[in-house]
């Protein structure tokens, strides 16, 4: 098995490969143009033993006005992971579907449809309701939406609530004449 | 009780396509009133706080807490505790920690096919206030807004031993005969519906599930 | 021959006994096993609490006519198989309705009862109910060929089909009884009693972990405690025609608890010990060495006892 840089290296001469970022041993990221995505993601599992999709999520970058897909791929037989980045327009975001490649891949679009809005056209089910059940607001986990005040309008809070830091509080609890300063006597 | 009040007429059961609503009861649920003789409803009461069975729903992170509460150390079932399947035969259900609002729905589908007596303990502090989980776009602050709730058992998470002191609670609570939830339910029955369906936006069941 | 009407007074003493002896058996059994497992388990009248407490609900919903009969079903043929067993030999009070071709008829109602219950399963709809329902019949139609080939050998055997006239063949010492006079009947039937009781390999039907509870899913209130009561006197019934058939039957109540306690603790230690069958695995097993037993039992009853 190829060091998996070198692999990336090999690849890079017919894809636009950039930002390799190794981050464990045993853990590599790096970045792709959507176009060239798929394809990247088909030879990587028939060709470089990346079998496994362990994951597909998204970052919202909501200063960038971007998204960035995150396939995260294994290898069994290396033990190596590859996480691949792939940058979307925020607005109206929309990615080719991978369910061809991993059936399960569908499951992951559907939340991501419905999570942040990414339209993956062709996906199956893709628009039927998986974790919320009758949303009528934007998407929750996009940054624009602001969980704590529809929180607030739909279901109330009670009151009394308070908050307390909790290394003040638990301070005060367990070591009540500890303080912070060094003491000036000396011990 | 006063009859006139729970005369409204039948439930719309506006959720369901018109031929699905034919194959739904319409009836409004109506209250119960104790045994007449005073001694016979206080045997009951002694008879049902001493043959608990929890619904085997779990329907949030606590629902882990409830099975150590049948294994050797702990062995609820000498306190007359039972696991059932299915909520057609349990009187007890134990709300285990937060409620999302794709639970809720199944939550109240499920109180509602149990028969009454039946009693709502609460697991855990987000279904009183959300707990960690009180500014999530899903989880239900108030449970007690949609269902009646008999017991409150706070903490995150609480220990068996904790559920096991709420049991214990709750028998005692049913023997003075003040464990009312059900009554409750049907007397404001009309709120409860309203709140149910504020945060329940695809409601495509009916109204009481008998 | 007596007045109906004292025979009929006699029986329902009997039944009351039979219900009562067998909801206290369930409670010994739950108590026994929560010791196996290291518990302190139910107080032995926790089955009389929860009887109550199912009688005392405050409401029942309906499926319909049919979700009526399936308990009502069930509970007759638990009453109609203890109506012909008698359960004490010798006794006047205890004989119940016995006659000449009692055995059949016993035979028939322990079917009787399991098919009432699968229509009024049926009617109420659940799936699971459904499942429970396929999967019990299918293992009671196994369980039925070894215990019917262990009920013709003894009645080969013994030339009669009157349940207390096989009682009474086996009076007069402990050698008597088919238990020693027919070993290979009696091993036969004692598998199929394994499955007739439900505890696991063969609590399939039931299986509380998979199908909920199976064919009673939709039972609740009054229809539960109908059930309830019908397995107390369902299982007592059982007992007792197994005592009767294979360990001698009894002369006194004593000796009767005695010998029932120990039927049913096969069934518990077996169950125990042992995980659950699936359907097909239970059907195949019953048909396999039970039911080859059960044809060699016959075998040796004509070629050794009769001769």
């Amino acid at each position: 098995m190829a060091n998996p840089i070198e692999l990336l290296q090999r690849f890079g001469k017919n894809f636009a490969i950039s930002e390799i970022h190794e981050q464990k041993a045993d853990l590599t990221f790096f970045k792709v143009p959507k176009e060239q995505a798929v394809r990247l993601l088909r030879e990587l599992r028939d060709d470089a033993g990346y079998t496994h999709l362990a994951f597909l999520t998204n970052i919202d970058w909501i200063e960038k006005g971007i998204f960035t897909l995150t396939y995260m791929l294994h290898n069994y037989d290396a033990r190596h992971s590859l996480g691949m980045h792939v940058d979307l327009e925020r607005d109206n975001a929309e990615m080719q579907s991978i369910h061809g490649l991993w059936a399960q891949a569908a499951t992951y679009q559907r939340e991501l449809r419905e999570m942040y809005g990414i339209r993956f056209p062709g996906s199956p089910r893709l628009d039927e309701d998986f974790c919320l059940e009758g949303w009528d607001q934007i998407p929750p986990m996009r940054k624009e939406f602001d969980t704590a005040a529809f929180s607030l309008e739909r279901f109330y809070s009670r009151e009394g609530r308070g908050t307390e830091d909790p290394r003040e509080h638990m301070k005060g609890l367990l070591y009540p004449t500890h303080t912070d300063e060094p003491s000036s006597g000396g011990q | 009780m006063d009859t006139q009040k729970y005369a409204l007429g039948p439930l719309l059961n506006e959720g369901l396509s018109a031929e699905d609503r034919d194959l739904f009861s319409d009836a409004r649920p109506v209250p119960y009133e104790p045994y007449p003789v005073a001694v016979v409803e206080k045997f009951v009461n002694w008879v049902r706080a001493n043959s608990l069975w929890l619904l085997a729903f779990g329907t949030g992170c606590g629902a882990v807490e409830l099975n150590p509460l049948m294994t050797a150390r702990f062995d609820a079932y000498r306190m007359g505790v039972q696991m059932r399947p299915t909520p057609r035969q349990s009187s007890v259900f134990i709300i285990g920690g937060y409620a999302s609002v794709k639970t809720l729905k199944r939550i109240i589908r499920s109180y509602e096919q149990m028969q009454g007596p039946k009693f709502v303990v609460c697991l855990g502090i987000c279904p009183i206030n959300g707990g960690m989980y009180w500014d999530s776009y899903n989880t239900v602050n108030k449970f007690d807004e949609y269902l009646p709730v008999d017991l409150y058992i706070t903490g995150c998470m609480p220990r068996p031993e904790v559920l096991m002191a709420g049991v214990l609670e709750l028998k005692k609570k049913i023997m003075e005969g003040r464990a009312d939830g059900a009554n409750r339910y049907v007397e404001n029955f009309d709120w409860y519906k309203a709140n149910q369906k504020r945060v329940i936006k695809d409601w495509n069941m009916p109204d009481y599930n008998w | 021959m007596q007045d109906w009407p004292v025979r009929i007074g006699y029986f329902l003493i009997n039944l009351t006994i039979v219900g009562l002896y067998g909801m206290l058996l369930s409670g010994i059994v739950a108590r026994t096993l929560a010791k196996v497992q290291g518990r302190i388990g139910i107080p032995v009248y926790q089955p009389f609490i929860d009887l109550l407490k199912n009688l005392g609900k405050r409401t029942a919903v309906s499926h319909g006519a049919m979700f009526y009969l399936g308990p009502v079903f069930r509970l007759a043929g638990g009453i109609g198989t203890l109506a012909f067993v008698p359960v004490l030999y010798g006794s006047e009070m205890f004989s119940n309705f016995n006659s000449a071709g009692d055995l059949l008829l016993a035979m028939y109602f322990m079917f009787f009862g399991q098919l009432g219950m699968a229509i009024g399963a049926g009617e109420s709809g659940h799936p699971f109910s459904a499942i429970g329902v396929a999967r019990g019949l299918g293992q009671m139609t196994a369980y039925e060929v070894p215990f019917a080939l262990a009920i013709i050998a003894i009645v080969v055997q013994y030339g009669s089909l009157s349940i207390n006239d096989i009682v009474a063949a086996q009076q007069g010492g402990i050698l008597n009884w088919t238990l020693f006079t027919n070993p290979l009947a009696v091993i036969a039937a004692m598998i199929a009693f394994l499955g007739m009781t439900g505890y696991s390999p063969f609590d399939v039907t039931m299986a509380p972990n998979e199908i909920p509870i199976g064919p009673p899913t939709e039972y609740h209130s009054s229809y539960l405690a109908m059930m309830t009561m019908n397995r107390a006197v369902f299982a007592g019934a059982k007992l007792i025609l197994f005592m009767d058939l294979f360990f001698g039957g009894a002369t006194n109540l004593v000796e009767l608890v005695i010998k029932t306690w120990a039927i049913y603790m096969v069934a518990v230690v077996v169950g125990a010990a042992f995980p659950r069958f699936r359907v097909d695995q239970s059907i195949r097993f019953f048909l396999r060495y039970p039911t080859l037993i059960g044809i060699a039992a016959i075998g040796y009853t004509q070629a050794v006892l009769l001769p």
